[in-house]
């Protein structure tokens, strides 16, 4: 019955291995894609105006024409950036020529003073950040207009949005450990669209115009 | 000396290449696991910018590119030597994005088409009209998942 079965020459199974080892290797590219995650505004709606925020509370990074920068109108260093941009959102002297401080009860309370047009997500979210944090952490009301010219380099602008991001990061981060001891990016899902509504990504990359008049003297 | 020679009776014992195909499998497995198409062929040169916050980017079945450089030695003579847009394969205008967008879409299955991103993997030394221009044609198109495709950076301390 059992009869014996010749082996089988595996001798070229190493040329086969080869080959196709080689097919990948021509093929293969290693990078990962990585970057800066953006959302776009969408498409402005025609008759439909920007909604309108206070000029305190307007971060306004300008980059000219030569890769200058200018915040708030005074020419800065790229260094300044982030450190400024932290001051502007915490305001921590509660300086009238920073971001405003609005406590969450105050944002939930102006909510619910809207009647119909409230916006019940926001609300639930008020909620769960007064159980978390309590009734008097700031929820930051800053906006960054971050504005440039046509020609400016596309490298220096992305530093610039790298620096924004950095700061918003870093606050995040900052509350994210003081309240649970881990970083920001450690955190479940819930907890992190928490410190997300407190520190929000608010840039706004501005509708595209000529500013190289500005930056010429 | 003579010694020692006289007991090996000349030659090398072969040595056993058994075990090759299971090093080459190995090394096969690993670049399948790790490879991934060359995405296009580049008709343009790209030096991304820096940055120290880049993260990576998920779900590559998700993610659509969109490259603007200078074009290479090869294109130069055609395209001349001014950043241009390339969409897949092709060399395009401005005009060709909004389209481009809406192909993809289309390969796409239709519930993963909101959490599309588009990469835009642009040279650092491009003027900010050209990009400003592409951003303008993503939001007429409703693309507003973007990502600016940077190489990651320590932080200087």
């Amino acid at each position: 019955m059992a009869r014996k079965v010749p082996e089988i020459n595996a001798g070229s199974m190493a040329d086969i291995a080869f080959l196709l080892l080689i097919f990948f290797l021509v093929t293969t590219t290693m990078d990962v894609d990585t970057g800066i995650l953006r959302r776009l505004p969408p498409p402005p709606k025609d008759g439909e105006k920007a909604a309108e925020v206070k000029e305190r509370n307007i971060f306004i990074v300008l980059i000219n024409k030569d890769n200058q920068i200018a915040i708030k109108g005074e020419l800065a260093d790229m260094s300044e950036i982030k450190d400024k941009l932290k001051e502007f959102f915490t305001n921590p002297t509660n300086n009238a020529n920073l971001s405003e401080l609005k406590t969450v009860q105050q944002v939930l309370d102006e909510e619910m003073s809207k009647g119909e047009k409230m916006d019940k997500e926001k609300i639930e979210k008020c909620k769960k950040i007064i159980s978390v944090f309590g009734p008097s952490i700031n929820i930051s009301q800053g906006l960054v207009s971050l504005q440039n010219d046509r020609t400016t380099t596309y490298g220096k602008y992305l530093e610039v949005q790298n620096e924004i991001v950095a700061a918003i990061n870093e606050l995040r981060d900052e509350l994210s450990k003081q309240t649970w001891g881990v970083v920001f990016d450690k955190l479940d899902e819930d907890k992190q669209e928490l410190i997300k509504f407190i520190y929000p990504f608010s840039i706004s990359e501005a509708e595209p115009r000529r500013i190289g008049s500005q930056s010429t003297k | 000396m003579a010694k020692f020679s006289k007991k090996d009776k000349g030659g090398v014992p072969a040595i056993s290449t058994a075990s090759l195909p299971d090093i080459i499998f190995m090394l096969l497995f690993f670049f399948m696991v790790t490879t991934s198409m060359r995405e296009v062929e580049y008709k343009i040169k790209i030096k991304l910018p820096e940055a120290t916050e880049s993260k990576k980017v998920e779900n590559k079945s998700l993610v659509s590119y969109i490259y603007v450089g200078p074009p290479n030695e090869i294109w130069a003579k055609k395209y001349g030597t001014k950043p241009v847009i390339q969409l897949n394969d092709k060399i395009s205008g401005l005009n060709d994005i909004q389209q481009y967008i809406e192909e993809e879409r289309n390969q796409r299955p239709e519930e993963d088409v909101p959490k599309m991103t588009f990469s835009l993997k642009i040279d650092e030394n491009t003027d900010m009209g050209i990009v400003t221009d592409i951003k303008q044609e993503m939001r007429k198109a409703q693309a507003l998942k973007i990502n600016y495709s940077a190489r990651k950076q320590q932080r200087k301390k």
